[in-house]
């Protein structure tokens, strides 16, 4: 992580890859490196996330989608020996800078994981976390309305307002995936980052799942990896494919998927490796 | 003579597996994979069928061996030189036979005594020659006939399974018959000892003096038997041991778990599992020699008068001993809580201290108990230090600057010295140590609980 020698991003381009004017840009990225240890994860991705909107990351397992992922709210911070450099600026303020508060920058930028974790308490306790340890509300009226609202919004309230009190473990995994969701919301981030939130789950659970993400990006900036091509395909608006640490293509996830023009994204859509 | 027996016996079990082995491969023509169990398993089966009868009647042999040749030693003896005498006098007689047996001589025995002698030096070797053929018969009897059992199909693998069952059984019930028959002793002693003490005094009564037995010649018991004071020394030690090893062992936990560098923890953790290692007597020592007076000249100097048995320097070195026990449970614990837990909190902002306290120590508790829990078993059951660092005389307070005492040093004074065991003071041991060991049973049964229940929650 380098905070020096960073020079101001004003370009909206990705790779050649230009979004309409008008489009707000949420987090622009630039010549971002990760290695860990001696090996290096991920080579100068450039990329930009514009506001409201899906962008999905695909490639092949191994590819770094998730190593950049987690750059976005520096998880990889958490990692001895993760390394990263470049530049990466939500909404203009370069995030690894040194005057940037890693816990005030996590409350911004949400996160859900690939297997659902609840936290070992309650459904309400679950949610109304975040919100307690933010001082998000007031009293405890206004976190009572935080965390039904959270439920609401995550497609779990019906099926577990009669027992908030319940343990979060004991429910199913696609619950527990929307209570972690849930869980996201309540802290009221402006980007959500989701790391295949689905790939543990069974098929109904990912179409609600799925269904949930395109709700959300009325009011959240989301960023998916995805191995599954076809879920990228219906929750996207806009796709970057990744490959052996570089970032290969990025574009409106309609011309990725009907119109590569990269061969390697071909071969990878088409099915011919990953 | 008898050391025949092993030998012979491990050279016929050597015999038995090589030759079943081979056997095996003979059987098939050398084609190993169309035998049913592989040529070890034959091996094993002829082996195990050699070695186990002739052991079995070997321990039994010589277990009654002894009383039966007493028996007939008894009846060959001239009916004069028998009769009229009664159960004690008849040992004597036969230990005076055997030690005679053996070459001791005491005084002038009689022609009667030394023929018996005479006799029982020849059933001795003649026993002992009876169990060498018995016991090679069994085993050439057996390597004959299981070695015939070999076969292409024949099961011999599913044989000795069953047979490494029997043994696994046999080895967990000797652990069980022996914890049953500590139970059983310390049951009969206890009741023998509230056949003289009341189990309401015993059990509530607040007045505890076993060394001044008044007795004068008549039957009731003497001295007082209250043994609240006791349990209360024994609380109050343990209570200062934990308020000392819980902070201590669960920050230690936090840090080695969730803070220390790779290097920091590699070097700490061992140095801290030292003291576990430590003998308790060596902090015994040091409680005597160097806490304890340095508290008494800390209480001097701000005018507090600091026994120099007090309680605190019992159980502070106590507690010390118990720092490895809960930082050891509490960093597994902690550590065993998953990283997407983790990852998690800090994913909504959570700070690493809120983190620790809001996700892992709730997520770790039952690991945590379940040390707690052993750590308070081990400061109730533990002796050493208490017996050079606590005091002897049983006062009924609850100040942990006077001296107090506990079950373990009670049980230790009360069987040191001249123990008759028709004397509630010896007695009263046996009943200490039964409460002891139900109070101790009751929290590692409680610890195996929750620690077996926190392993639920992520398996």
């Amino acid at each position: 992580m380098t905070g020096d020698n960073i020079e101001p991003i004003d370009e909206i381009q990705t790779d050649g890859f230009a979004f309409p004017a008008e489009l707000p840009i949420k987090i622009k990225s630039r010549n971002v490196d990760v290695s860990y240890g001696d090996k290096q994860a991920l080579f100068g991705v450039d990329l930009d996330i514009p506001a409201n909107h899906v962008v999905a990351l695909i490639g092949p397992s191994g590819c770094g989608k998730s190593t950049y992922l987690r750059c976005l709210n520096r998880m990889n911070d958490v990692i001895d020996i993760a390394r990263v450099s470049g530049n990466i600026e939500l909404d203009g303020v370069n995030i690894y800078d040194d005057t940037i508060d890693v816990v005030e920058l996590r409350a911004r930028i949400g996160m859900v994981f690939q297997k659902p974790n609840p936290f070992p308490k309650s459904i309400f306790d679950n949610v109304a976390y975040g919100p307690r340890i933010h001082g998000i509300a007031n009293d405890k009226a206004e976190l009572e309305e935080i965390v039904v609202t959270s439920l609401q919004k995550a497609g779990l309230f019906d099926e577990v307002k009669d027992r908030l009190g319940d343990s979060g473990i004991s429910l199913s995994g696609g619950q527990q995936q929307r209570l972690c969701i849930a869980r996201a919301i309540a802290t009221r981030p402006e980007v959500i980052l989701m790391d295949e939130p689905a790939s543990a789950l069974d098929p109904i659970a990912t179409a609600v799942i799925e269904e949930l993400i395109d709700e959300l990006r009325q009011n959240f900036t989301i960023v998916i990896v995805t191995h599954s091509m076809q879920q990228a395909a219906r929750v996207s608006q806009y796709t970057a494919f990744f490959h052996l640490g570089y970032l290969v293509e990025f574009g409106d996830t309609e011309a990725i998927f009907t119109n590569p023009t990269d061969k390697r994204t071909q071969d990878y859509i088409t099915g011919r490796f990953g | 003579m008898l050391s025949i027996i092993p030998l012979s016996l491990a050279a016929l079990v050597l015999v038995a597996y090589f030759g079943g082995k081979n056997r095996a491969v003979a059987v098939v023509a050398g084609r190993r994979s169309t035998l049913h169990s592989r040529p070890l398993y034959h091996g094993t089966y002829v082996a195990v069928w050699v070695g186990i009868p002739a052991l079995l009647l070997s321990l039994v042999w010589l277990f009654l061996q002894g009383p039966v040749i007493d028996i007939l030693l008894v009846r060959s003896l001239p009916s004069d030189l028998r009769d009229g005498l009664d159960g004690s006098q008849l040992q004597l007689l036969l230990s005076e036979i055997r030690s005679l047996a053996k070459g001791s001589v005491f005084g002038n025995p009689t022609a009667e005594v030394i023929a018996a002698a005479e006799r029982y030096k020849a059933w001795q070797v003649l026993a002992g020659w009876a169990l060498v053929v018995s016991s090679l018969a069994i085993s050439i009897a057996a390597l004959v006939i299981t070695r015939n059992h070999i076969a292409k199909r024949f099961y011999a693998r599913h044989r000795v399974e069953q047979v490494l069952d029997w043994l696994m059984i046999a080895c967990s019930t000797l652990a069980i018959l022996t914890t049953l028959g500590i139970v059983v002793s310390l049951s009969i002693e206890s009741l023998r000892f509230f056949d003289l003490v009341s189990p309401g005094e015993f059990l509530f009564g607040l007045n505890w003096e076993p060394q001044i037995p008044i007795r004068k010649g008549q039957v009731t018991a003497g001295g007082a038997f209250g043994a609240i004071p006791v349990y209360l020394g024994t609380l109050l030690i343990a209570l200062i041991a934990m308020l000392v090893a819980i902070p201590v062992g669960l920050l230690s936990a936090i840090y080695l778990a969730e803070y220390s560098s790779k290097r920091a923890r590699a070097i700490l953790k061992p140095l801290l599992e030292i003291l576990a290692g430590i003998p308790t007597v060596v902090y015994g020592f040091f409680a005597v020699l160097v806490v304890a007076p340095a508290l008494r000249n800390f209480g001097q100097i701000v005018g507090m008068d600091i026994a120099p048995n007090s309680a605190l320097a019992a159980g502070g070195v106590m507690g010390i001993m118990l720092i490895p026990f809960i930082s050891s449970f509490s960093d597994d614990a902690i550590s065993a809580v998953p990283r997407s837990l983790r990852e998690g909190a800090y994913g909504l902002g959570a700070t690493k201290g809120e983190t620790i306290v809001d996700i892992l120590l709730p997520a770790a508790l039952p690991g945590i108990m379940g040390g707690v829990l052993l750590a308070v078993s081990r400061a109730i059951g533990e002796t050493m230090i208490v017996v050079m660092a606590a005091g002897i005389i049983a006062s009924l307070t609850l100040n942990p600057l006077e001296p107090v005492t506990t079950v373990t040093v009670q049980i230790v004074t009360l069987l040191i010295g001249d123990s008759e065991f028709d004397n509630p003071k010896t007695l009263a041991a046996f009943a200490l140590g039964l409460v002891l060991f139900l109070a101790t049973l009751a929290l590692n049964v409680l610890a195996l609980r929750f620690t077996r229940k926190y392993r639920e929650q992520y398996d």
